[in-house]
């Protein structure tokens, strides 16, 4: 028989943090309890196979009215590619204007997720 | 000297203001207008790079440039009119001999020299500010590398300046947490994050994705004694706290670290408020307000981190909205105050209630928000005009990083104040609705 179990997960998923039990059978999960709405028991079953995270950084940018352009993954990526996702970023330079939402950089890390600007950032016009 | 005439104006153009000045325009008043000190619109959400806002208001999660960009985008437009780099010095109330019927907003900027703005009605907010290591009276040299969490944020996600390599952060309030993920990511070591008090000061969520995900040590009941280093920080004592949170003898501790960032706590930005001559509640660090965020200063309202230091933005948002468009009715001479308000007091667990009073009770549902003092796990929230239950809501947990709500329908309102003046024949002085936790099980 597969050996049974638990394991706790504080939901993140919204503001509420949700203490989720998750049972596993044979390393796999099978029954959630404690989250409050369907997203708990999705986050408790993603968190406890391979944790997901929406990455949020900045690039540098030239000529705009910041030195740096704030940016995150359009989607979540695997927690365990954050430093190599960061690392991808780190060679990243973007010229004003940016509007928001711009792909900054396809495929980020080889995740299959994109790189979104979160900010127009207009150009930097002289005088001002 | 310039002047010029509004129905209604707005101070601050972060979550708070943004939302004002558009709902205010949103509910008739013609000519609105938004004056921000800072070179754009969006206020500290423009530093605050990271997710988690959003979920509740637009049911998405955005980041805080994204929820910004959102409130901008309406302002723009609502044709709302926006005063950039522009500082307001000082606000004198509406009756005051020299401006009577209008509240006036003194302002400078590099445009227009000193600027006077007539409103019919003010909202103001403008947010908080960072307890710094003076309030907190952290002994040592006084050398580089101290800075609140807020400021080193800014520094790293606008400006593109490191503050340090090693770090300690001192206050587990949620901007501290975000900063130890943030400086992590971006190659510093932090060493440890140090909480005076038995429990996190942050919000869950941000315990599980800014320490647990990068393995950051949280030490519970211990703080900083002394900072080490002449120039620059070398590294700082840290101690366990005894139950008055007083350090415990022979439990020091030294970490190197070149950098010490503060995350303990955020006081409203109340100066404005003072000098316009408005009451200030003694816990919230705000000013006083009815159900809608009117001040003692009848033509002037207030909201944001200003009234009281929310945990989401959503919230700041709700509540802006309600000023902004109680800020229009005030505009056009539409509020309508009882005689006798209604007292929101904290009882049992509870710290604070934002609105301290209800103006007029008994014809619109009120939401109130507050605060525990103490983590408890499933209880009651419960609303008592004496012994009349007016709300009673179940809740799973309550702790004090969390804000609560609960709802007051009017009916429940005015049935329990007729039961109570029947059974007890009490005169309408003595109208004071208590918010308390109970434990579940217990009536």
């Amino acid at each position: 028989m597969a050996k049974t179990e638990t394991k706790a997960v504080i939901c993140v998923a919204c503001p509420l943090g949700c203490h989720v039990q998750v049972t596993m059978e044979g390393g796999r999960p099978v029954k959630a309890l404690g989250a409050q709405c369907r997203k708990g028991l999705e986050y408790a079953t993603q968190e406890i196979q391979d944790p997901v995270r929406v990455l949020a950084t900045t690039v540098p940018v030239t000529g705009g009215i910041l030195p740096l352009l704030p940016v995150r993954t359009e989607g979540p990526v695997p927690r365990r590619m954050l430093r190599a996702c960061m690392l991808a970023l780190a060679q990243c330079r973007v010229q004003a204007p940016v509007r928001a939402g711009q792909v900054i950089l396809e495929n980020v890390a080889g995740t299959g997720v994109r790189v979104i600007a979160s900010r127009d950032l207009p150009r930097l016009s002289s005088g001002l | 000297m310039e002047t010029v005439q509004v129905d209604v104006a707005v101070v601050g153009g972060g979550p708070a203001g943004l939302a004002a000045a558009w709902k205010a325009r949103e509910a008739g008043a013609e000519r609105v207008m938004l004056v921000e000190r800072d070179f754009e619109l969006g206020g500290i959400l423009q530093q605050c790079i990271h997710p988690g806002f959003g979920l509740r208001y637009f049911k998405e999660e955005l980041t805080g440039p994204e929820y910004a960009e959102r409130f901008i985008a309406r302002i723009r437009e609502a044709g709302i009119e926006v005063k950039l780099n522009t500082m307001v010095l000082e606000i004198i109330p509406s009756g005051a001999p020299s401006v009577a019927p209008e509240c006036a907003l003194m302002c400078v900027n590099r445009q227009d020299g000193v600027l006077s703005i007539r409103a019919k009605a003010v909202v103001l907010a403008m947010g908080c500010r960072e307890r710094t290591r003076g309030a907190i009276a952290i002994p040592g040299e006084r050398p580089a590398g101290i800075y609140t969490a807020g400021t080193a944020q800014r520094l790293i996600n606008m400006e593109g300046l490191m503050p340090g390599r090693q770090v300690v952060i001192l206050g587990s309030g949620d901007i501290g947490l975000i900063m130890a993920r943030r400086l992590t990511l971006e190659g510093a070591e932090v060493k440890a994050v140090v909480e005076i008090m038995p429990r996190p000061g942050g919000l869950e969520r941000n315990l599980v994705q800014c320490l647990h995900d990068f393995d950051i040590p949280l030490l519970l009941r211990h703080t900083v004694v002394e900072v080490h280093g002449r120039q620059r920080v070398e590294g700082v004592t840290i101690a366990a706290v005894d139950e008055n949170s007083k350090p415990v003898a022979g439990t020091e501790q030294f970490i190197a670290c070149d950098t010490l960032l503060l995350s303990v706590g955020l006081i409203p930005e109340v100066e404005l408020c003072r000098g316009a001559g408005i009451e200030i509640h003694p816990v919230t660090g705000g000013p006083v307000v009815n159900e809608w965020r009117q001040t003692s200063m009848p033509s002037i309202f207030a909201c944001g981190n200003l009234l009281h230091v929310h945990d989401l933005v959503d919230n700041v948002t709700r509540e802006a909205e309600i000023a902004g468009r109680e800020a229009a009715r005030y505009s056009r001479g539409e509020l309508r105050a009882k005689p006798e308000a209604i007292a929101m007091v904290p009882g049992r667990n509870v710290r604070y209630v934002v609105p301290q009073f209800i103006s007029a009770w008994g014809e619109e549902e009120v939401q109130v928000y507050f605060r525990v003092v103490e983590t408890e796990e499933d209880v009651y929230v419960v609303a008592k005009l004496g012994e009349q239950l007016v709300a009673r809501k179940r809740q799973m947990r309550v702790q004090p990083p969390e804000m609560v709500s609960l709802r007051l329908r009017p009916q429940a309102m005015v049935e329990s104040l007729r039961k109570l003046v029947e059974l007890k024949g009490i005169s309408a002085k003595d109208l004071v609705c208590r918010i308390e936790v109970e434990p579940h099980g217990q009536n």
